[in-house]
């Protein structure tokens, strides 16, 4: 019952094919696209206003990656991305440090760590909270296997270092923003 | 054939996962829980009844030389359109699945159905073909990630039943996906396979 090859019918049917499915796709994907957008959008919002205090305003530094958050007039502090690479690949947070250059919050936007293992790193509340509060200027940034005073995820270390790194890195832009 | 037997064949006789090993990959890299598996389960099944019914319709026209060509672009296509609708609606289990729903181009049970039933058989049989083998790949991908939760994380859909601390976490990763699919495989085989 298979139809006989020539090459009329082959360029035919497969060219109407491929026309018909790049036609579906374009449409899906002017469909989808503000639903997508919104739902990035979302997540972002969510995560920032989960990394700093209360805000009013917020002013994105594309070449930075940061959001500034003010309140009034007052800088109550700058939502950070940082990323690095963990155990399973990129590693991805944002930090909140309000302008006494203590960090407010932290939170994963992505990652691929082990599930069960480095994964912890969004679900584990001891390892998350140490993160509410943590001065620098106090408190050494590096897990306690470095000498350091972060508490890593138990059989994760990789994870935390990196982790850690990360919020290391955040503290880098923000000092970087403080000495414009 | 009638079309419940043609669903419960996909369930059991042609089952892909235990019975005709099929689509290992996103089998054991899924199944980290049970709803993880689950929903790579139902992707999977969207895709499959879909693809079976256009290539059923499509196949009477289509030039034996490109067949394969014309079907991977009809799968592609409805894999892609998954892709945009879970990113736009449900972003939390897509970042979960992210990697693995492109996978479900290359996945044997949609080009092996497509080639094994779809382009011999009319389009609503290839729709139930394509809902019983789905269906067989969403219990399956469940159980076997049920299992592995239960032992590597000492909960089930989410739900942790042993109050805190780990459980034990070889399940959760490679090595405990090839135990558990193993040993649920002689469990199924010796369950079902009776001739």
């Amino acid at each position: 019952m298979a139809v006989n090859s020539n090459l009329t019918n082959m360029v035919l049917v497969l060219g109407l094919t491929c026309l018909f499915c790049s036609a579906v796709l374009g449409g899906a994907y002017v469909l989808t696209k503000d639903p997508i957008e919104k739902a990035a959008a979302e997540k972002q919002n969510r995560a920032i206003a989960q990394v700093l205090p209360h805000f009013s305003d917020l002013e994105y530094n594309a070449d930075g990656h940061y959001y500034k958050a003010t309140d009034g007039d007052a800088v109550v502090g700058y939502a950070i991305e940082s990323s690095t690479v963990g155990f399973g690949g990129a590693l991805s947070l944002m930090v909140g440090i309000t302008p006494d250059g203590v960090v407010y919050n932290s939170s994963v936007l992505s990652h691929s760590e082990t599930p069960g293992l480095g994964a912890k790193c969004t679900t584990d509340g001891r390892f998350m909270d140490q993160w509410r509060g943590f001065n620098p200027s106090v408190k050494k940034l590096s897990v306690t296997k470095d000498g350091g005073d972060v508490d890593a995820i138990t059989a994760s270390t990789i994870t935390s270092r990196a982790y850690t790194q990360a919020v290391a890195n955040a503290l880098d832009t923000f000092n970087a923003i403080c000495h414009e | 054939m009638s079309k419940l037997r043609l669903i419960g064949d996909g369930l059991v006789k042609n089952n892909p996962t235990f019975v005709l090993l099929l689509g290992m990959c996103p089998t054991l890299a899924t199944t980290t829980s049970a709803i993880n598996g689950m929903s790579m389960g139902l992707a999977t099944l969207f895709v499959l009844v879909l693809s079976n019914m256009a290539i059923s319709a499509l196949a009477p026209v289509v030039p034996d030389k490109v067949h394969i060509p014309v079907y991977i672009v009809v799968i592609a296509t409805f894999v892609t359109l998954l892709q945009l609708l879970m990113q736009a609606f449900t972003p939390a289990m897509y970042e979960t699945l992210g990697l693995f729903i492109p996978l479900i181009v290359v996945n044997c049970i949609v080009l092996g159905r497509a080639e094994a039933f779809a382009n011999k058989h009319g389009v609503l049989e290839s729709a139930c073909d394509g809902l019983g083998v789905g269906l067989g790949f969403t219990c399956s991908l469940t159980v076997l990630g049920l299992v592995r939760e239960i032992l590597g994380s000492g909960s089930a859909f989410g739900w942790n039943f042993i109050g805190g601390g780990d459980g034990m976490l070889a399940f959760v990763m490679a090595p405990g996906a090839f135990l558990c699919l193993g040993y649920l495989m002689v469990l199924f085989n010796k369950l079902f396979k009776k001739n």
